[in-house]
């Protein structure tokens, strides 16, 4: 049978996935621009088999789905960067006690309150860990509708293979934005180690999962141990999208709805004859350092395009060792560059024109 | 002559056989031993999720015999929450203190109460923060010298002592409320009473089960540990109401 195609609202696609992606379980509360999750789930559940809480706040909302994930169940939470702000806490427990959740960041920008409007202000936020203590989270950025859906599905598996956190970083403009999505069946669920959950002792021993380090020695294993997984998922769980970049001069590095948009800038520019690339992060954390080993000597420069003022950049610029100059095209405040200004700008710094071609 | 001896009394089996490490004279060993009682006559040991946060209460991850899940301060009854609409048919309980609960966690425990969520919580009141060093807490007592009221707690300035089981009680969702003491056996026997109703009401179904348990800290009231049970006789009970705060019609009748 042909997978069905639908229009969905972005924040309604990631609520449909999760559904087919096994999880039965969201603990939200709301939030613009995030609130369709909690309210496309609180209309689905009681058709399928689901059960939600429309939490007090946005802590006890993360520390709910701790406590459904140590079970191990598949669980979900979405809010919007002031709400992720709050989970924080639990964010950090989760990491430690290594529990696989699924959070969604329909980001908006900020500082404090901010306004509505999409932004990619809190990519610090979701790739350095976001709570306190050493930690981090897997964080997938989609662009597009059949993005939030496959990812969605994605996170979760990501989220049982390695025991940990998983945050899917959107923004405001993709969960708004109605688009046709592909409702592909879940692809067979991946065998996942349940020897750890916390579901009754019976028939075994009992279980804790608790994360306080009763000595320093115990507290430096435990490290050690993380530091260990993350290695490890930093060596296996890389992934970018390329476009353009195999005779590439000039590469846009952008992600999510700024990435979107830099497929058009690419277009037009080639169109003028100039060799601009781009890449496409889709996994912020691990971030896909991979991408560009194998173009550093080829280009001669690197443009980063944010709604932030500049935090991808310092990846970027790790990424290529600092061999070739980074430079920062950004819109803040909930504003979207066009394809023509980001052109623009990119000519502008590198000194180009259009008879270059 | 047969020299066979009965034992007549041990450790419940609801209890591992990690040693208590708290002070002398706590009393949290006490009530520990009363929910390991009451899991081992419900059968439920086995079937049993328990909860608790930071502090003193957090150690009894170690001693309860059942799975246990460490949460982060205050947050114990959200996480015991998640686990229960995830596994609605094992038991679930929290264990926390009065600071947990009271102070940093007060809008989860009111939450839990509004929405009747089929959970067991038992709050151990005494009065302090007690692993961090015997701060002032919402419940301490007007007058009392702790850490942080080195003069007294000045109701002006510090606030009265929040009375939880009463504050509870008032929520449509709370199914059994009580508010009971471990300072002598008489009270003792009441408060196991109170804990085993508030297990029956979760394997009812019936809603939220609330027990408060007044507690002593010998180490940071800078008390022995009789004058700390006739302190406690003498000053939290009567401020705080004590008894069945709320049955239920449908808990009334189990």
């Amino acid at each position: 049978m042909k997978p069905e195609r639908i229009l969905l609202k972005g924040n309604e696609i990631i609520g449909e996935a999760s559904i087919q992606a096994g999880c039965k379980l969201f603990f939200g509360y709301p939030i613009t621009p995030s609130t369709e999750v909690v309210e496309y789930l609180s209309g689905q559940y009681p058709n399928r088999g689901g059960d939600m809480v429309q939490a007090e706040d946005e802590i006890g909302a993360i520390n709910m789905c701790y406590g459904a994930a140590c079970t191990g169940n598949r669980v979900m939470t979405a809010s919007s960067s002031p709400g992720v702000s709050l989970k924080q806490e639990g964010i950090s427990y989760a990491a430690a006690v290594e529990l696989p959740i699924v959070v969604v960041n329909v980001n908006r920008c900020g500082p404090g309150l901010g306004g509505l409007g999409p932004a990619q202000s809190d990519y610090y936020q979701s790739t350095r860990g976001g709570g306190h203590g050493d930690y981090r989270t897997i964080v997938l950025a989609p662009s597009k509708a059949q993005e939030l859906y496959d990812f969605t599905m994605d996170a979760f598996d990501l989220a049982d293979k390695h025991r940990n956190p998983v945050i899917l970083h959107t923004d405001g403009f993709l969960g708004q934005t109605m688009e046709p999505v592909v409702l592909k069946p879940r692809p067979e669920a991946p065998v996942v180690d349940r020897s750890w959950v916390v579901d009754g002792a019976k028939g075994r021993d009992k279980r804790v999962l608790a994360s306080y380090s009763l000595t320093n020695e115990i507290g430096e294993a435990n490290n050690l141990k993380w530091e260990a997984k993350y290695k490890h998922i930093e060596e296996t769980e890389q992934r970018w999208e390329e476009y353009y970049t195999e005779d590439a001069e000039y590469l846009l590095v952008s992600y999510g709805t700024t990435g979107r948009i830099c497929k058009s800038t690419v277009l037009n520019a080639r169109a003028k004859g100039l060799k601009v690339g781009l890449i496409r992060p889709i996994t912020l954390w691990p971030f896909p350092k991979k991408a560009f080993a194998p173009l550093i000597d080829q280009v001669k420069g690197i443009m980063t395009v944010e709604l932030n003022t500049g935090q991808m950049i310092e990846d970027v610029q790790l990424a290529v060792e600092c061999k070739k100059p980074v430079y920062l095209y950004r819109r803040q405040g909930g504003m979207l560059p066009t394809e023509h200004e980001i052109l623009d700008d990119l000519m502008l710094k590198f000194n180009l024109t259009d008879e270059e071609a | 002559m047969s020299t066979e001896m009965k034992q007549v009394f041990g450790r419940s089996a609801g209890l591992t056989d990690v040693p208590f490490s708290f002070c002398p004279g706590c009393t949290h060993g006490n009530i520990m031993r009363l929910i390991a009682e009451v899991l081992e006559e419900l059968e439920i040991i086995d079937n049993t999720i328990g909860i608790s946060p930071v502090g003193c209460a957090g150690f009894s991850q170690n001693f309860f015999n059942c799975d246990f899940i460490g949460a982060a301060h205050g947050r114990a009854q959200a996480v015991g929450i998640g686990v229960k609409r995830s596994l609605p048919d094992r038991m679930v309980f929290t264990y926390q203190g009065d600071g947990d609960i009271a102070a940093i966690g007060t809008q989860h425990a009111i939450h839990a109460a509004a929405r009747g969520e089929n959970i067991t919580s038992i709050m151990v009141n005494n009065a302090i923060f007690g692993m961090t060093g015997g701060q002032m807490a919402p419940t301490t007592l007007e007058g009392m010298k702790t850490a942080t009221s080195p003069y007294g707690k000045d109701t002006g300035k510090d606030g009265f002592p929040i009375d939880m089981p009463r504050l509870l009680s008032q929520l449509s969702g709370a199914a059994y409320v009580a508010a009971v003491s471990v300072d002598s056996p008489k009270e003792i026997a009441k408060a196991k009473k109170a804990i085993k109703k508030a297990f029956q009401v979760q394997q009812a179904g019936l809603g939220f089960a609330f027990v408060s348990v007044l507690s002593t800290c010998p180490t940071n009231w800078g008390l022995s540990p009789v004058e700390s049970l006739k302190w406690l006789r003498e000053n939290m009970m009567p401020v705080y109401q004590m008894g069945e705060l709320k049955v239920s019609e449908e808990v009334a009748k189990l």
